[in-house]
């Protein structure tokens, strides 16, 4: 027989192999980053000092020399503003439903991106390290509530509220996928269930509403109301109609030229005279919603137009080779293509939107920022100068807010490889 | 009579309420007339509202003495309200340039210390803008005007760094100081920059032509510098330096900025310069590594590289985001309002509280926002069209 074995077996490349992985000595690791040129090693010799000096002060500030009692007394006018005391089971209750449908909203996308990325291939699964880190900045804004609260129920009714979130969560895990267009109905259903639980059977009105809640009230409703008007403005920015597309591209033009605060001033001062006579005006909060959604709808709609531009002509050209009218291919392959590409963004512009609520202090809105201005004019407090503690408070709550959402829209980005197709 | 007729078009259209042509015309007249209906409502409502009210409906309050001054200018209450819009005006212009210049000096370096070499200047950098650009400019801003420039001591002490001087009054920087004759001395300078154009042409023609090392920018200098330095010399120095020096509780020389117009200028530059470093880090990362290494393998070193091959390209990149931020600088310079500055919408409010009509006020105040923006986008989209061209 010949010398020559047929394999019969089926030929199996090698493993791969991992690339060797060099361990750096920590002197080397210094040397490679910090004294690599002439002039790094002038920076550096330069530079560290210097952040040590920034970095001792900043700690000392923090842990030694700060008056936190300020924030201590004033932690629920932070929260809640003027809300009434009486009043605080509301906040709490709508807390938990939200807590729960936002816990159920998560889990079905959980769900469904694990389901993708197993139709592709892909790895999602994050190590203990990862989550921790990415949970980081919450732990970070939880551990400051702890050290200011002074009371334990705050802490117990939190921890309930989020035993619901996690209890949302893994309910959402189990719906089965034919059931999931459900889950965006409960979501909103309980955004009007919370809001009717602040506002109805003798709530509270809008008027009196204050703090973060207020902050999170503006920027939520903004951009959730803001978004039809801004798909809308961006379907008529394309429009086959010419005066659409003029008007339009009037309106986003016009909005964005301006500053907000300008805008703002608007809603305040000139809104009321636009309407008629006999027609009740609407309070100031409710004014100063209108112009944060008239605002953001103008940029959604520029978001959504460059999802609309990203989708190739070849989906309008299959969809009409099916059959079907225009504003089915709007509605069935182009908009949930072109929004779900935007997603990004609309992160981004919901993070911007929640930092710019904080102008509505210029016109007498009792938001977050507003009340970290108002706590330093109390009679315990008045004239001692305590406007770094509050503000280093109040930026502590808004950068922790921006920095987890932009992060997590970020590992959003980038593992549906949104931007690769 | 060509063998191929045209179809009778006229005889086969179809009535006008299922002809595309006329119902697409008839959709835009009535969504037009919808949505005019809706402006010559509101616009109605306002003008009925002012009158009921007893409000003019005119503009000429505009002419009238405003009743208030503004401090840190040297408007009076004499002056008319249309001064004082002027007056509001001009600093939201003299505050946005300073800003851009200023946030794109910053916004650069920054950027470029995010790609450093060196662990500890790029942790700085990246520390640098992760704080600011997640915090709200108008919670940075009353933070640097209240807790920080408020608390700096009072001008008896105030704190003296070579030609710098900070006070919880003001802030004073070393300035140039005029002579009568300094209008004489500026139009030789601005003579002497022309000569340099011409010696740096010349120096280029010369390189063409013969290939010799053309140094344009080493003889243009010199014949500037040599040119104003005589003019300086014979003209009994027309500009020189001042700088501010304390006395007891008066600073006499230098250039003076308000604690509310220091904030403004900080906060903004300090800001916007976070959000520019993040545009400058992208696009020189977006700029291929196929052309860092090529420049390498061609022995250019790291700042010759850089200069000559990966800045150029990123700057194109840079300039239509950037323009964007430079937009945003000049709306965002509104937030003064929170920090008492005199800009456009302060006036604005301060004039509205001395009881002068809103609509007419606030309507003038966006008109001049919306010029603004529109000014700077055209200047960018110019700016963006000879560097592409110029690229291509």
């Amino acid at each position: 027989m010949s010398d020559i074995g047929v394999p019969t077996e089926e030929y199996q490349p090698p493993p791969e192999e991992e690339p060797p992985v060099r361990a750096v000595s920590p002197g080397e690791w210094v040397r490679q980053n910090l004294f690599n040129t002439w002039y790094n090693s002038v920076i550096t010799i330069v530079l560290a000092p210097a952040i040590g000096y920034l970095i001792f002060r900043v700690l000392r500030f923090v842990f030694v020399t700060a008056r936190w009692e300020i924030v201590e007394v004033n932690l629920t006018n932070f929260m809640v503003g003027t809300f009434p005391r009486d009043e605080l089971w509301r906040p709490w209750t709508a807390m938990a439903v939200l807590g729960l449908v936002v816990g159920l909203g998560l889990g079905v996308t959980a769900r469904a991106n694990t389901e993708v990325a197993r139709i592709r291939g892909v790895r999602i699964g994050a190590s203990w390290h990862e989550n921790v880190r990415r949970a980081a900045p919450a732990l970070l804004l939880l551990v400051a509530l702890v050290v200011f609260v002074r009371t334990a129920t705050p802490l117990v009714l939190l921890a309930g509220v989020v035993l619901l979130a996690v209890l949302g969560y893994y309910a959402g895990r189990r719906i089965p996928p034919g059931r999931r267009r459900w889950m965006h109905l409960a979501v909103l259903l309980g955004l009007a269930v919370s809001y009717v639980v602040m506002t109805q059977f003798d709530g509270v009105s809008l008027a009196r509403w204050g703090g973060l809640m207020l902050t999170m009230f503006l920027a939520v409703g903004g951009i959730a109301l803001a978004f039809p008007l801004g798909v809308l403005l961006a379907l008529g920015r394309r429009s086959s109609f010419p005066a659409v597309r003029l008007v339009s591209v009037v309106y986003i033009e016009l909005i964005r030229g301006v500053p907000l605060i300008a805008l703002l001033f608007m809603g305040w001062l000139i809104l009321p005279f636009l309407l008629p006579a006999d027609f009740p005006t609407p309070g100031r909060t409710w004014r100063a919603l209108i112009i944060l959604i008239a605002f953001t709808a103008a940029y959604v709609a520029e978001i959504v137009r460059g999802g609309l531009q990203s989708i190739s002509t070849g989906q309008y050209e299959a969809a009409q080779a099916l059959g079907l009218p225009a504003w089915k291919t709007m509605r069935l392959i182009i908009l949930p293509q072109a929004l779900r590409n935007v997603i990004p963004a609309m992160v981004g512009q919901f993070i911007s939107l929640f930092k710019d609520t904080s102008l509505v202090l210029i016109i007498g809105l009792l938001d977050l920022l507003a009340v970290a201005r108002r706590v330093t004019q109390q009679p315990d407090f008045l004239g001692q100068g305590l406007h770094a503690e509050t503000l280093i408070f109040v930026s502590f709550i808004y950068w922790v807010g921006s920095y987890w959402m932009s992060r997590e829209s970020q590992r959003m980005e980038k593992r549906l490889g949104l931007g690769e197709r | 009579m060509s063998a191929r007729q045209q179809p009778n078009v006229t005889g086969t259209r179809p009535p006008p309420w299922r002809d595309e042509r006329v119902l697409r015309v008839a959709v835009q007249v009535a969504f037009l007339a919808g949505v005019g209906a809706l402006l010559w409502l509101l616009g109605g409502n306002l003008v009925r509202n002012m009158r009921a009210q007893g409000m003019r409906t005119d503009f000429g309050f505009l002419d009238q003495p405003a009743g208030f001054a503004l401090t840190g200018t040297d408007f009076s209450s004499r002056d008319s309200i249309g001064d004082a819009l002027l007056v509001g005006l001009q600093n939201t212009i003299v505050v946005s340039i300073w800003g851009i210049i200023l946030a794109t000096v910053l916004g650069v370096l920054v950027g470029i210390a995010r790609l450093s070499t060196n662990w500890l200047v790029r942790k700085c950098a990246a520390g640098y803008v992760e704080a600011l650009r997640n915090v709200p400019l108008i919670v940075f801003l009353l933070f640097l005007y209240l807790a920080v420039l408020q608390r700096l001591p009072r001008i008896n002490d105030a704190f003296d760094a070579g030609g710098f001087v900070f006070s919880n009054r003001g802030l004073y920087a070393p300035w140039v100081a005029v002579a009568e004759n300094s209008g004489i001395f500026l139009a030789i300078c601005a003579g002497a920059l022309a000569l340099a154009a011409i010696v740096g042409a010349w120096r280029t023609r010369r390189f063409d032509a013969t290939g010799e090392p053309h140094h344009r920018v080493l003889w243009g200098g010199a014949a500037f510098l040599i040119v104003a330095g005589v003019a300086w010399a014979v003209l009994d120095r027309p500009v020189s330096i001042t700088l501010p020096s304390l006395e007891g509780r008066n600073v006499s020389g230098g250039y003076e900025l308000s604690v509310e117009h220091g904030a403004l200028l900080l906060g903004l530059l300090l800001y916007m310069a976070a959000f520019i470093a993040e545009i400058v880090r992208g696009s020189i990362l977006a700029v291929p590594k196929g052309q860092s290494e090529a420049s390498h393998a061609l022995g250019l070193g790291g700042f010759q590289r850089y200069r000559y091959v990966v800045l150029p390209q990123a700057l194109r990149i840079a300039i239509p985001p950037t323009g964007n931020e430079f937009i945003n600088l000049a709306k965002n310079s509104a937030l003064g309002i929170a920090i008492a500055f005199p800009e456009l919408l302060r006036v604005t409010r301060i004039a509205i509280g001395q009881g002068q009509p809103a609509p007419q006020l606030v309507g003038i105040m966006m008109l001049l926002y919306l010029a603004i923006s529109l000014l700077l986008s055209v200047v960018v989209n110019l700016l963006n069209r000879r560097l592409t061209r110029r690229g291509a």
